[in-house]
């Protein structure tokens, strides 16, 4: 007897749209931030200073744009590498809306201010516990897939999932603990250089585990789907899972150099980051070389051209990013704007363009009609790419800047420029206050 | 630094999982073939038409005999 079953598309069709709508939501208060740097006066009230949309920027793209896309991807990913329909329409739904009252329920509190302080977990603790609770509506989910499937072998991609749930559960739950004093506010349960320490270990391995594995499950599934043709090497790719999530969880301390973090805790970051350079690049050339011999469809189709460039940024971002563990040149980048260079390479090139070359292959084969334009794809592209190299070389120069600008002092041992956005936005000012005090 | 313990441990703890999973998943063959799971994920049921770029012709496709 023949079985037939379907897939679960509409909850695919559910998460593609919040994708888009967040990624609007996010960027443009990115922007607003940004702009809020050099025009003041844009900090038009308390909700809307640039301490508070701040947060609320990093949320939106990372938990809403990237969350929502790492769920689109993977429901649809997972029940046709598993041969299966997922395990529960109904947890699938309750995923789906849980999600999103989370990220409306940071709209709402980040604006006014409500704030655990802690970077990238800034929700307070009732949505804490309710992101928690959703995470294992996603896992139960996810894993009775695994369990009902068809195909006796697990791609690795599925891997990559399995590693970004086991992993963002751990942290958020480790780094969540706080004490509530009231239904707005709370406090960590560490306190000091240990809260900075479970802090960065959370901060950092959220970038591995959030921006970083469930990308690459779905580079590993979409790349090859994309160009049509196996991945460059499966064997490199299992490698790259296993030896990745070994070394990426103890990479965190290289957030806290010079700081009162124990010299050898420092020091294992650092060791830690370089070794994460093998398995990052091995993926990025796996990816890149999975392409050999199609790079004539590249020219044509916007979906790879997408794939491409978020493989190439990730690839210069794990470089970046381990050099920037060094403490020498570390000392030069820390709490400069080369950072925010950094981590839109990150965010943008790589999160970003795979989320718009996924959304651009996945769209037309969930309604079964074709892309609207194909034209309009291409312009998007190199509007994304162009405005990627002038968002991030002119930061790098400006990080630079910023920080010999910051090392310089008067005879008096007085900071000689005091104020560093007065000498970038034009105030005259800030330049004469400078020269008077020389 | 007490918190270095908690860090330490969790850590561990879910390496010393994947770990277990990495063992359990050599020694149940799922890394003994490790050519073929690479073209089957290409093949869906049905085929998905690609909107954007025609499939590559069976010639076109076998012209790198690595790739098959």
């Amino acid at each position: 007897m023949i079985e037939r079953f379907q897939y679960d598309n509409r909850i695919v069709k559910n998460f593609l749209f919040v994708t888009i709508m967040w990624g609007v939501v996010g960027m443009l208060v990115g922007l607003t931030a940004a702009i809020q740097l050099v025009v003041p006066s844009w900090n038009f009230a308390d909700w809307g200073s640039f301490g508070r949309l701040r947060p609320l920027h990093t949320n939106a793209v990372i938990f809403a744009f990237v969350g929502n896309a790492i769920f689109a991807g993977a429901y649809y990913s997972l029940q046709r590498l598993l041969k299966a329909r997922m395990y529960s329409d109904m947890l699938g739904k309750i995923h789906f809306w849980g999600w999103q009252l989370i990220i409306v329920s940071a709209v709402i509190t980040l604006p006014l201010g409500m704030t655990t302080g802690k970077e990238y977990a800034e929700l307070e603790w009732p949505i804490d516990i309710a992101i928690t609770l959703i995470w294992v509506v996603f896992g139960i989910n996810m894993m009775g897939t695994i369990i009902k499937r068809r195909e006796r072998h697990l791609y690795v991609a599925i891997w990559f999932y399995i590693a970004t749930w086991v992993t963002v559960a751990m942290l958020h739950i480790v780094n969540s603990i706080e004490l509530p004093i009231s239904m707005t506010k709370s406090y960590s349960w560490y306190a000091g250089v240990q809260d900075a320490l479970v802090q960065w270990w959370y901060g950092h391995n959220a970038v591995a585990f959030f921006l970083t594995t469930p990308f690459l499950g779905l580079m590993y599934y979409f790349l090859p789907k994309a160009a049509n043709r196996p991945v460059y090497s499966y064997k490199l790719s299992i490698i790259h899972f296993w030896s990745l999530i070994f070394l990426y969880i103890w990479a965190g301390p290289h957030h806290l150099l010079y700081s009162a973090l124990p010299e050898w805790a420092q020091s294992l970051g650092t060791v830690f980051s370089i070794m994460l350079i093998a398995p990052s690049w091995g993926g990025m050339l796996n990816g890149l070389l999975t392409l050999r011999g199609a790079w004539d469809r590249v020219r044509e189709d916007p979906v790879l051209k997408f794939f491409v460039v978020a493989v190439t940024c990730y690839g210069m971002a794990t470089l970046e990013g381990p050099l920037l563990s060094l403490k020498s040149i570390n000392a030069i980048a820390h709490f400069t704007d080369w950072i925010i260079a950094h981590v839109h390479i990150g965010g943008i090139g790589w999160n970003g363009f795979m989320i718009f070359g996924m959304v651009y292959w996945l769209v037309p084969r969930m309604y079964g009609t074709k892309l609207h334009s194909v034209k309009l794809a291409n312009a998007h592209f190199w509007l994304g790419t162009l405005g990627i190299i002038l968002y991030a070389v002119p930061l790098y120069f400006a990080g630079f800047f910023q920080s010999l600008m910051w090392k310089q002092f008067t005879p008096d041992g007085f900071l000689m420029y005091p104020n560093f956005l007065g000498h970038t936005a034009g105030d005259q000012d800030g330049l004469r206050t400078a020269r008077y005090r020389r | 630094m007490s918190v270095i313990f908690l860090l330490i441990a969790a850590s561990t703890l879910v390496a010393a999982v994947f770990l277990a999973a990495f063992i359990r998943a050599v020694r149940s063959g799922q890394y003994d073939d490790d050519r073929s799971p690479a073209v089957r994920m290409l093949h869906d049921h049905p085929p998905a038409p690609n909107s954007l770029t025609p499939n590559p012709s069976p010639k076109e496709r076998g012209a790198n005999p690595s790739d098959q």
